[in-house]
């Protein structure tokens, strides 16, 4: 402690700018989470990608001796396909479906300058609490009476109520930097309200609209909760539901559950590769609400 | 006089405003058709937690009130006091697990250095893997005959290996799986608080000769304030989410030692179809977290919490 300080009182009289400086007891820190971070990943890869007789002798840390892609092939011949096809249709339809409502909503809050828009969106914001978790039970009761169970549009029905609230106030405030101004022109030239959310308000908050896209295309894709509880056949199922199967199935297969888990998030790791910046903003709002 | 001068301003201003501003204004219907779907399937199912507390219902037919019997259940089921001990002590493990990393890695991953940009992409690999996969992954490196658990566990007092199988171990297991998945999104918090703190507050501590520790303790953690409240709220409302982890990992098991008060409404509901009963539960899960997140508020100057959000 005392010689962290006293280096500190060293640097600062040489003037350096102490954000440029080493700070080793973050640095240590942060090397060791990167190896906690990493070694569940290595396993999963590692694991992936070896036989079942390799996986059993193998040390826990080892380089895989006997590479192989079989285990993908076994996991695609229990049907993983299907349910990877079906969460991708969740996925868009979740994502187009929030955006679709959404955007309007948000246009409407910050242009509008009715009573009853406000009110509305006092009850957005107090949605933002409402937990999942928690209305599990009385939306089970809801889609089974619609009678929608065991469908992929019971998965979506709630999955975009719930991405709703936060997507509009993500929305909302990336619409409020659109200045007054630039209404007043375009409706000189002639627009109404559906020309200047369309030709305006749309392309000036582009980057708010992929960040909240992203946001619920993730949600959705990694969404646990009501394909639990609203889908029950092998024909409707998400991914997540089908590790949860796998587990089951595959309790001395560690290799082939190791290869279903790869591929389920193999498609967010090629966008995180490419579009990261646009994944790390949808993160944001994962955990904001 | 005094004060009509104002209010006549006010209106000049109003009616120039008008006079410039004749853009078209969206009505309420454009709002209409979110505000529906929201009410159907957020709020609307609310409201029905409430009623179905009432009644009695096993997943099929229809619900049927019996008045008062679910909450006299709830008072003398210990079951259900026993989860919520273990969910209280979960949410504060994991809290006081994760702030403190969260808080040194976002400051450390601040810094504008090229290693920390390719470090911090690795960090945030948790976060695109959906909770099943994070689990599942966990339970294949907990299992004590073949997995990680087995050849490390005697190195932290499991000579059998038999982590996930033991109360105190289970519990431990949820917390750091938690962790795993959820210390890099708090990290971002940080990370994007931290490089909002003016530098020339650190320059004023330099040349006054306070050290890394100091300005740590006198300027990073003071600017950091509403990031931690912030942070720490969303911590407590999200150990509701950590029902999934805790139902792949160890089923509330062994015994009832990781039955959160979540997995034991799943469980109430969904294994043993008693939805009334489980709505008692669901209620209370609502109430709790909604005191818990307003006690927060309260006790912390929470006002400012949107203004450390939109910095995201």
């Amino acid at each position: 402690m005392a010689d962290v300080r006293l280096r500190g009182a060293h640097r600062a009289v040489r003037g350096r700018r102490l954000t440029e400086r080493p700070n080793w007891g973050a640095g240590v820190a942060a090397v060791v989470w990167l190896a906690f971070v990493i070694i569940p990943i290595y396993l999963m890869v590692k694991d992936a990608l070896q036989t079942t007789d390799s996986y059993l002798d193998g040390g826990p840390l080892s380089l895989p001796r006997h590479v192989t892609g079989h285990n993908f092939v076994d996991v695609f011949d229990r049907g993983f396909t299907r349910y990877l096809i079906n969460t991708a249709i969740v996925t868009v339809a979740s994502a187009a479906l929030t955006v679709l409502l959404a955007f309007p909503a948000a246009y409407a809050i910050v242009r509008s300058r009715s009573r009853a828009v406000s009110g509305i969106f006092r009850l957005f914001l107090a949605g933002l609490a409402i937990p999942a978790q928690a209305t599990i039970i009385p939306v089970y009761l809801l889609i089974t009476r619609m009678h929608l169970y065991d469908s992929l549009t019971a998965i979506v029905l709630p999955t975009v109520a719930f991405g709703l609230p936060l997507s509009i106030l993500v929305l909302a405030s990336a619409l409020r930097d659109v200045p007054r101004e630039l209404y007043e022109a375009m409706t000189l030239e002639g627009g109404g309200s559906v020309r200047l959310m369309w030709s305006l308000a749309l392309p000036l908050s582009r980057a708010s609209l992929t960040t909240v896209s992203v946001y619920c295309a993730l949600n959705a894709w990694n969404g646990f909760l009501f394909p639990l509880i609203l889908t029950q056949s092998d024909e409707q199922r998400v991914q997540t539901l089908g590790l949860y199967n796998f587990q089951g199935q595959f309790s001395s297969n560690i290799p082939g559950l190791m290869a279903a888990v790869l591929l389920s998030a193999f498609p967010i790791f090629v966008v995180y590769l490419f579009a990261r910046r646009w994944l790390v903003a949808g993160m944001a709002g994962v955990g904001g609400k | 006089m005094t004060t009509a001068l104002p209010a006549a301003r006010r209106g000049g201003v109003r009616a120039a405003e008008k006079s410039t501003d004749r853009a078209a204004r969206p009505g309420v219907l454009w709002v209409v058709p979110a505000a529906l779907f929201f009410m159907v399937f957020a709020g609307l199912p609310l409201l029905l937690v409430a009623v179905l507390s009432f009644t009695s219902w096993n997943g099929l037919g229809t619900p049927r009130f019996n008045g008062l019997d679910n909450w006299s259940r709830l008072l003398s089921d210990s079951s259900v006091w026993q989860s919520l001990r273990i969910s209280a002590i979960l949410t504060v493990l994991c809290w006081a697990v994760q702030t403190p990393l969260a808080l040194l890695l976002g400051v450390w991953a601040a810094g504008r250095q090229r290693n920390r940009a390719v470090l911090s992409s690795i960090f945030f690999l948790p976060l695109l893997m959906s909770t099943a996969a994070i689990a599942i992954t966990w339970l294949t490196l907990l299992d004590p005959n073949f997995g990680l658990a087995a050849k490390w566990g005697h190195y932290i007092g499991f000579p059998d290996g038999n982590i996930i199988g033991s109360p105190r171990g289970a519990l431990g297991c949820v917390v750091v799986v938690v962790a795993w998945q959820f210390v890099p999104f708090h990290t971002l918090l940080y990370q994007a608080a931290t490089r909002q703190i003016p530098q020339s507050l650190y320059d004023a501590a330099t040349v006054d000769g306070a050290g890394r520790v100091r300005q740590f303790r006198h300027i990073t953690l003071p600017q950091l304030r509403n990031t931690i409240v912030t942070s720490s709220v969303l911590m407590l409302v999200g150990s509701l989410t950590y029902f999934e982890t805790v139902l792949i990992l160890t089923g509330g098991g062994p015994g009832s030692a990781t039955n959160i008060l979540p997995q034991h409404m799943y469980m109430t509901a969904f294994r043993d179809y008693q939805m009334g009963y489980a709505s008692v539960i669901a209620l209370a899960l609502v109430a709790l977290g909604t005191a818990l997140s307003l006690l927060i508020v309260r006790f912390s100057g929470f006002a400012k919490m949107r203004s450390t959000l939109e910095g995201i």
